[in-house]
């Protein structure tokens, strides 16, 4: 249960980290919060020669909240989020995630960047990240980019990012007034990575209609997946019609596209329930959230 | 093989080592600095066994690099206490309820214990198991430990407020 030998490089800034991979190229891997990375080390399921690591890097740790978007540096920590009131009162999503990664020991070294870039399927924050149409922005030794998340995830494990470029920062855009958010997820235990979950977002008109919904679902793919169906049927929904028979339909019809796999967890039929389930519960929460009288 | 200088402190000292970067804060802590207190159970994450705190945060020390806690301050079973003579409220608690039987992963239980009654200073039942929950025991059932913990609240909650008597207390 030792990780292989590596040559362990600490990165002062995100320019050296970028210059780092382009030196070290293939052979190179980021080191974020570690969470994920040095298990798969540990039990030598992967190996690099030299490790990356972020932790130091003075120009990655930040959250920044601007009236419309907010940044989280590669190196935010996933209790930093949880902590953090200005994100409470901004986009509550992120915290309400936060809080179901893993454990809060874990929280304290794993960060937010890192969770998306290694983009495990059934982790809360990829979908997180698609469902608020997250910007990822990307830096290499030749240059910047930014990839939207919907284009980011491509399949278990893999992503968008190329092999000499790093993740910096994370870019949400803000939501208005009278926004809720909910996640919600089916676990063996506390802190496992969900059997399937969905995460939801909802805004509410002056006319108490819904005026904006994204939805998306963990643990059902190889990616997170956005369900514009179910968004579309949610806009202009007074909330007295979103009755317990409305929500279960909403969920049945989220599900319809999505083909999960089966495990030793879940059969691909009861990971399809569950996530019909998980989307109407989610969406009763984030409106319940999103109206004056529940903040009360 | 390549190796790098680490200096940290630990329980108020300071320990200095030539490692390989990829030995553990936790093969370091028991390796190189003899604390053989923190225990490794599963070595990749799961079962919280290593949990130490560093810079005043639990964290399991199986999933940190030794060379990442370079310059941090580290707290380990060994120096909760502060003294020989007395135990750390949280252990005093475990001791009292049965809170461990074998006792293999009650370093990481009283540590997480710790941290997580420093941020809940009262914390309600839903918190304290969701405050466990990253830490495993196969002996006890956990009911000793959620007893352990209670107690440990209310003791140390006591503490803060009987020399600050004056004044009012906030709810």
């Amino acid at each position: 249960m030792k990780p292989a030998p590596f040559s362990y490089h600490r990165a002062g800034d995100a320019a050296e980290a970028a210059s780092l991979l382009a030196e070290l190229g293939d052979d190179a891997k980021v080191l974020a919060g570690g969470q994920s990375l040095i298990p798969l080390l540990a039990l030598r399921l992967t190996r690099f020669d030299h490790l990356i690591d972020l932790n130091r890097a003075a120009d990655l740790s930040g959250i920044e909240v601007t009236s419309s978007e907010i940044r989280l540096g590669a190196t935010v920590r996933q209790t930093d989020v949880v902590r953090s009131s200005a994100l409470a009162d901004t986009l509550s999503l992120l915290p309400l995630a936060s809080q179901q990664v893993g454990h809060f020991q874990i929280r304290n070294r794993g960060t937010v960047g890192g969770s998306v870039a290694h983009a495990d399927p059934a982790a809360e924050y990829p979908a997180v990240a698609v469902a608020l149409d997250a910007a990822v922005d990307l830096l290499s030794a030749s240059g910047s980019r930014s990839v939207s998340a919907s284009d980011f995830f491509l399949s278990t494990f893999v992503t968008a990012i190329e092999p000499e470029e790093l993740l910096t920062t994370l870019r949400f855009p803000v939501w208005g007034e009278r926004s809720g958010f909910a996640v919600e997820e089916a676990a063996r235990r506390s802190g496992d990575f969900a059997i399937a979950g969905a995460v939801a977002g909802v805004q509410l008109g002056s006319d108490d209609r819904i005026s904006r919904a994204a939805i998306a679902l963990f643990g059902v793919g190889s990616t997170p997946v956005r369900i514009a169906a179910a968004e579309a049927g949610l806009i202009g929904q007074a909330r007295s019609e979103l009755t317990e028979s409305a929500l279960a339909e909403l969920g049945r019809l989220a599900v319809e596209g999505v083909d999960p796999p089966a495990d030793v967890h879940a059969s691909a039929r009861y990971r399809r329930h569950l996530a019909a389930v998980m989307v109407a519960r989610a969406v009763r929460h984030a409106v319940e959230s999103g109206t004056p009288e529940a903040r009360r | 093989m390549s190796t790098v200088a680490v200096t940290m402190t630990i329980n108020g000292v300071s320990h200095s080592g030539v490692v390989e970067p990829r030995r553990t804060l936790a093969d370091f802590l028991r390796a190189d600095c003899g604390l053989t207190g923190t225990h490794l159970g599963c070595e990749h994450g799961v079962c919280g066994a290593c949990s130490v705190l560093v810079d005043g945060e639990a964290v399991r020390s199986c999933l940190m690099f030794a060379v990442q806690a370079d310059g941090s301050e580290v707290t380990t079973v060994e120096g909760l206490a502060g003294d020989s003579d007395h135990l750390h409220p949280v252990q005093e608690a475990f001791r009292e309820t049965h809170g461990l039987q074998c006792g293999f992963c009650t370093p990481g239980f009283v540590i997480s214990v710790t941290a997580f009654l420093a941020e809940h200073p009262n914390p309600s039942d839903d918190q304290i198991r969701e405050g466990l929950s990253g830490n495993l025991c196969r002996c006890t059932g956990y009911q000793g430990i959620l007893r352990a913990v209670r107690i440990a609240a209310d003791r140390m909650a006591e503490s803060r407020t009987a020399p600050a008597a004056g004044n009012s207390a906030s709810v």
